[in-house]
């Protein structure tokens, strides 16, 4: 009993000393006509914890650099304009909150990584509820951990590839929170390379240039519900393992190379009740190994799924496949992958025992997608007589599709979710 | 020639196999709509009577008709009336019926069901299609004065249309596969009014596929208004210049 109450008195102790603490930060004002005009002053001027409130204004004080852990808010948006020259604001040190600003204007640069806020080499970062307006770089982090990024709007005005620029941009950054960011505009929407451990949940990433999400080397990272529509060649996600994706929306991603979701190189992972709409191909798979597919919708897509012969021991169990034009295609008679109890709507086998599973197998495979796999210039044949002809004997007699691509146990009804 | 006009569209109206085929249009497309919950899949259903059914009922009728009626037109030459008016009557009572019963049977229940620009498109090709067979018809039964053989003719036309044409397309892509075709693809589809009439309703339809990986172009060239226009043009000019041929031969033709 004795060694309790000793704690407790130690517990009372420490929490005095944490209530007191903030108590003693100081709170410094900046406003443009008032004592303190500058940001960059007060930061200066500040100690370690104390917080600055930026009023409404226009800040145009070059780059902004944070050498010291502080809460930064800016009331009703006040401005950072890096006068289409510089990097606006600089994080360099931990502990940093960033809250409540309008970040515009920052600088272009062909060789130099300009970014509107950007983290280097920090620990425990806020970035929340800003606002950025036309930047080349969105957020970038470098060497960046346990950052937070939430519910940040990013825009800019990105027209090529080689003039523009990432919204969220992470390199070598480990365990970070990107939360209900709105990105549009950018060359990729989030971008990480060697990022780890990290959450990304409920972004909205549209109308970029090239994809709305995209990362590299980046393992153990968990995408939710983040949903990324109209983006130039949709979602690209490369060399990674240990990627989760659960829910999110990958819609309208058109043209001649768009693709909902791009997989080149990812193994060991899973994906989930993540929905396909009206993609050019909903997911393209590439050299990808060891991921399950569960539970996934795929409806109205050009291809809902393009599995290349170089893919092996994936999963793809219990989704749903309706309205596509094409449910799979592939460019090889190689098959090292599982398709199992999925529903099919061009399936047209029976169930005589009623159990809800279809007795003959379904061939995703269509024979005129071989074709048009082969010789692209072929959709012009779409739909006719000759193919349709061609397609029917090919499902009676499998010939040129893969013989062992087929699901066993092919639903007769979808699966509600 | 109205006078005509009247005469041969009453006649083919009592028909009984006109009456058939509008009913059997109807049905189909009723099912097709009535069973499929979705609008666009019946669509797609509706698109291979389309272009199967359409061109073949219209090629065969027009056929058998104009054999049929070979001891009226005769009558008629007799008479002080010119032969090309009289063959332009027959041929615009022939296709004026045939487009009645189209529209009965499918144009009908199309604007009921997908009254869209899908829709629209459908029963335009429809129409047209039918003209265009027509038109055909008439200038396979001037080929030969014996029915079987004129209606050989016409069954070989529609299958040449249907099957043979694309089956020559796969070939000669596979063939020339090393060499960019797309824009050879283009004028490939200009010859085939059933091609040209399903990639236009497809371009309304399955927009996914032909515009995804491959065929761009497609779209931007029918997408477009100009491009648009141009193939409503090559439509207008495959019911023009079979007709053209058999106004010419029925007019110096030895009855």
């Amino acid at each position: 009993m004795k060694s309790i109450s000793k704690y407790y008195h130690w517990l009372t102790c420490a929490l005095i000393v944490m209530i007191t603490l903030p108590a003693q930060a100081k709170t410094w004002r900046v406003s443009p006509k008032g004592k303190l005009p500058s940001v960059q002053q007060a930061i200066d001027l500040a100690s370690p914890g104390d917080t600055i409130v930026v009023e409404h204004g226009i800040y145009k004080e070059k780059t902004i650099t944070v050498t010291k852990p502080l809460y930064l808010l800016g009331i009703n948006y006040p401005v950072l304009d890096g006068e289409r020259k510089h990097e606006v604001l600089a994080i360099k040190s931990s502990r940093v909150t960033v809250e409540g600003f309008l970040v515009q204007h920052s600088g272009y640069s062909s060789y130099n990584d300009i970014a509107g806020i950007r983290v280097y080499n920090s620990r425990l970062v806020t970035i929340k509820n800003n606002k950025l307006f036309d930047t080349f770089f969105g957020i970038y982090t470098q060497h960046a951990a346990n950052c937070t990024i939430t519910g940040n709007e990013l825009q800019s005005k990105a027209v090529t590839e080689l003039n523009s620029a990432n919204g969220i941009h992470c390199w070598k950054s480990d365990s970070m929170h990107i939360v209900g960011n709105k990105i549009s505009g950018h060359r990729d929407g989030i971008y990480f390379e060697f990022v780890t451990n990290s959450l990304i949940e409920k972004n909205y990433s549209a109308g970029n240039v090239r994809y709305g999400l995209h990362f590299m080397f980046s393992h153990d990272d968990k995408y939710v519900e983040n949903e990324f529509f109209n983006n130039g060649a949709g979602v690209a996600v490369m060399f990674s393992r240990g990627v989760t994706m659960i829910g999110n929306t990958f819609r309208e991603n058109w043209g001649g190379a768009a693709y909902g979701l791009l997989l080149k190189e990812i193994s060991d992972s899973r994906m989930e009740h993540n929905r396909f709409l009206k993609n050019t191909v909903g997911i393209f798979m590439e050299g990808t190994s060891r991921m399950k597919i569960v539970s996934n919708d795929f409806d109205n897509n050009g291809w809902a799924m393009r599995v290349q012969a170089s893919c092996s021991e994936n999963e793809i169990v219990g989704n749903n496949f309706r309205g596509n034009t094409f449910d799979v295609g592939t460019n090889g008679s190689l098959v090292l992958n599982t398709f199992n109890g999925n529903y099919w709507d061009k399936y047209e086998g029976y169930d005589l025992d009623r159990n809800g599973t279809g007795d003959v197998p379904y061939r995703p495979v269509s024979l005129y997608s071989m074709i048009a796999e082969r010789n692209p210039a072929t959709m012009m044949l779409f739909r006719s007589f000759m193919v349709s002809l061609l397609d029917k004997s090919e499902k009676i007699i499998p010939g040129a599709t893969p013989e062992n691509l087929k699901d066993e146990r092919p639903q007769m009804r979808p699966f509600k979710r | 020639m109205k006078k005509i006009i009247k005469y041969v569209i009453l006649d083919i109206l009592r028909n009984r196999i006109m009456i058939g085929y509008t009913l059997f249009l109807l049905i189909i497309a009723l099912s097709v709509f009535g069973l499929e919950g979705n609008p666009s899949k019946g669509v797609l259903s509706l698109l291979n009577v389309v272009l199967i059914i359409v061109p073949l009922i219209s090629i065969i009728f027009s056929t058998i008709y104009v054999y049929n009626s070979a001891e009226f037109i005769e009558l008629l030459v007799s008479q002080p009336i010119k032969r090309r008016s009289l063959w332009m009557s027959i041929f615009t009572g022939l296709a004026s019926s045939l487009c009645t019963a189209f529209f009965i049977g499918c144009g009908i229940p199309l604007l009921i069901y997908v009254p869209d620009a899908t829709g629209f498109t459908m029963l335009g090709m429809g129409l047209l299609i039918t003209v265009i067979f027509t038109a055909i018809a008439l200038l396979a039964s001037m080929f030969t004065r014996d029915k079987a053989k004129g209606i050989g003719i016409s069954i070989l036309l529609w299958f040449y249309f249907t099957l043979i044409f694309d089956g020559i397309i796969l070939f000669l892509l596979f063939q020339f596969m090393d060499y960019p075709l797309e824009k050879a693809m283009i004028a490939f589809s200009f010859m085939n009014p059933v091609d040209l009439g399903r990639i236009l309703i497809l371009l309304k339809l399955d927009i996914s596929a032909l515009m995804g990986a491959t065929s761009a172009l497609f779209r931007d060239f029918f997408g477009s208004g100009q491009g648009m226009i141009i193939a409503l043009l090559i439509m207008a000019l495959w019911i023009i210049l079979p007709l053209w041929f058999s106004v010419r031969r029925f007019a110096q033709k030895d009855l």
